[in-house]
């Protein structure tokens, strides 16, 4: 579904709808950072963009659930196995991972190994509080370059809102790290065409943008 | 680090920014979308909206305005006024907010509460405290600190808490609108009864007010309304006099 405009190339980004959730912001920020929005809800249709993207509000069990009701869980799989670059938001980064124990214990799509896990619930620290909600820092990995989508939030804070966090068990999958307290957790993690981020870039103003920007520049 | 967050209020009637001088004129203070841009440009954390003429004729004014407003400004936004349902609270969220304020209705059918955070996550919902000493301990209030409801503010908030609610908005109806700060041993006691997030509000005049509110009050956010209005600070002065108290904020 590519299309030319005036000879500008426009790249199609399929935003997927399961229907939990408002996929409005993400779409709106998506378009702010240049791209053009399109909302998939037929798994089909979702080998024809440049870019997917996978928001997530909500429990995990409703997300996994609908993704499998509507066959996205495979076509999702088939699209990056071909190499479309992928953002995962919040929810929809968590999902990628083996298994939630989210209100019981849940398989996701096993696009990176490891486990999502509850903050743990009373932290020595005063003040710990569930869910861990507002701004916070990303420390991008620096074994390596630090990631051409990340790269361009060193030095801001971004918006988090959630009560579970991804435990990636190969290293070299986390992009990214934040704490809560001196709880430490994976702010980003991803491997190939995959990248996913615990935060909301479409809350978290230029910061945010700039993730999104960068993502659409990126060709893994 | 978690960042304290600093959170403008913008009042709202019929789609239409609102400003109330002295609880009696009310000034039409403009574009709802030209505010959150000026706001989200200082530096905001967030944004708060409240529909204080909340009617049911005027849902449908206040879900386009909360829609324009999320197109223009990328930032969590918390919308309330007149939420009784979940309906409603479903309703705002496709609109583009991103937690739903519950006040009278709350007090009126607490399960609300626990219904709407199952439904939607804590992190949807926040209770809004309208508190009022009475004696030695401090009283919910509805309709705007005119009506008294004999429920005992800090317990309230414990048990609104309880039912799931991610944040409380906590207001003092007596410190609101008098520039003397916010009323810090309520906000203390209610951070110390709660799990949730505590933001305070009601009473800043100065910026010292909203170091107070952090620190000694403990709370997690500061909200104020006519010091970031009426261009006494902006929040980026708000921000760096934070910094320099040694409060963590995102500059």
């Amino acid at each position: 579904m590519s299309l030319w405009l005036r000879g500008e190339y426009l790249l199609m980004i399929g935003l997927i709808n399961y229907g939990m959730g408002n996929l409005h912001s993400v779409a709106k920020a998506l378009e702010k950072a240049g791209g053009t929005v399109e909302l998939v809800s037929d798994a089909d249709k979702l080998k024809d963009y440049d870019r997917i993207v996978l928001p997530g509000v909500g429990a995990f069990r409703d997300c996994i659930g609908a993704l499998q009701q509507t066959g996205m869980d495979a076509a999702l799989k088939e699209t990056l196995d071909v190499g479309t670059p992928f953002l995962g938001i919040c929810l929809g980064m968590q999902v990628l991972m083996d298994v939630s124990y989210e209100f019981g214990r849940y398989p996701g799509l096993g696009l990176i190994s490891g486990a999502v896990k509850p903050f743990p619930e009373q932290h020595p620290e005063h003040g710990f509080k569930v869910p861990h909600m507002g701004w916070n820092d990303v420390v991008l990995s620096s074994a390596k370059r630090p990631h051409p989508v990340l790269a361009p939030l060193a030095g801001n804070q971004v918006y988090y809102v959630h009560s579970y966090c991804c435990m990636p068990q190969n290293p070299d999958h986390l992009l990214g790290a934040c704490s809560y307290g001196d709880y430490p957790f994976a702010a980003a993690i991803g491997h190939d065409n995959i990248v996913a981020v615990q935060f909301h870039p479409e809350k978290s103003q230029r910061a945010g943008l700039a993730l999104l920007e960068a993502f659409l520049q990126w060709y893994p | 680090m978690l960042s304290k967050r600093i959170i403008p209020c913008l009042d709202v009637a019929h789609g239409r920014v609102v400003k109330g001088v002295q609880f009696v004129d009310i000034i039409d203070a403009g574009d709802p979308v030209e505010a959150a841009v000026k706001y989200d440009e200082q530096g905001a954390d967030e944004l708060t909206f409240l529909d204080i003429r909340a009617s049911h004729e005027s849902r449908g004014t206040l879900y386009h305005m909360v829609t324009d407003v999320a197109e223009h400004v990328f930032m969590p936004l918390t919308v309330g006024g007149g939420v009784k349902a979940l309906g409603d609270i479903e309703s705002l969220l496709h609109a583009g907010a991103d937690k739903v304020s519950i006040n009278t209705g709350a007090i009126f059918t607490p399960e609300l509460v626990r219904d709407a955070a199952e439904r939607f996550g804590s992190s949807t919902i926040v209770v809004a405290v309208d508190a009022k000493r009475v004696e030695k301990h401090w009283e919910c209030f509805t309709h705007g600190g005119r009506k008294p409801t004999g429920i005992n503010a800090v317990e309230w908030a414990k048990r609104m808490s309880d039912y799931g609610a991610g944040e409380i908005l906590l207001t003092s109806m007596d410190a609101d609108g008098t520039k003397n700060g916010y009323d810090i041993p309520l906000t203390c006691a209610v951070s110390d009864a709660v799990t949730a997030n505590v933001v305070a509000s009601g009473g800043v005049g100065t910026l010292e007010h909203l170091a107070a509110g952090l620190k000694e009050g403990k709370a997690d956010a500061v909200l104020a309304a006519s010091i970031f209005h009426f261009g006494t600070f902006t929040i980026h002065e708000a921000k760096s006099y934070l910094a320099a108290c040694g409060i963590p904020v995102r500059l």
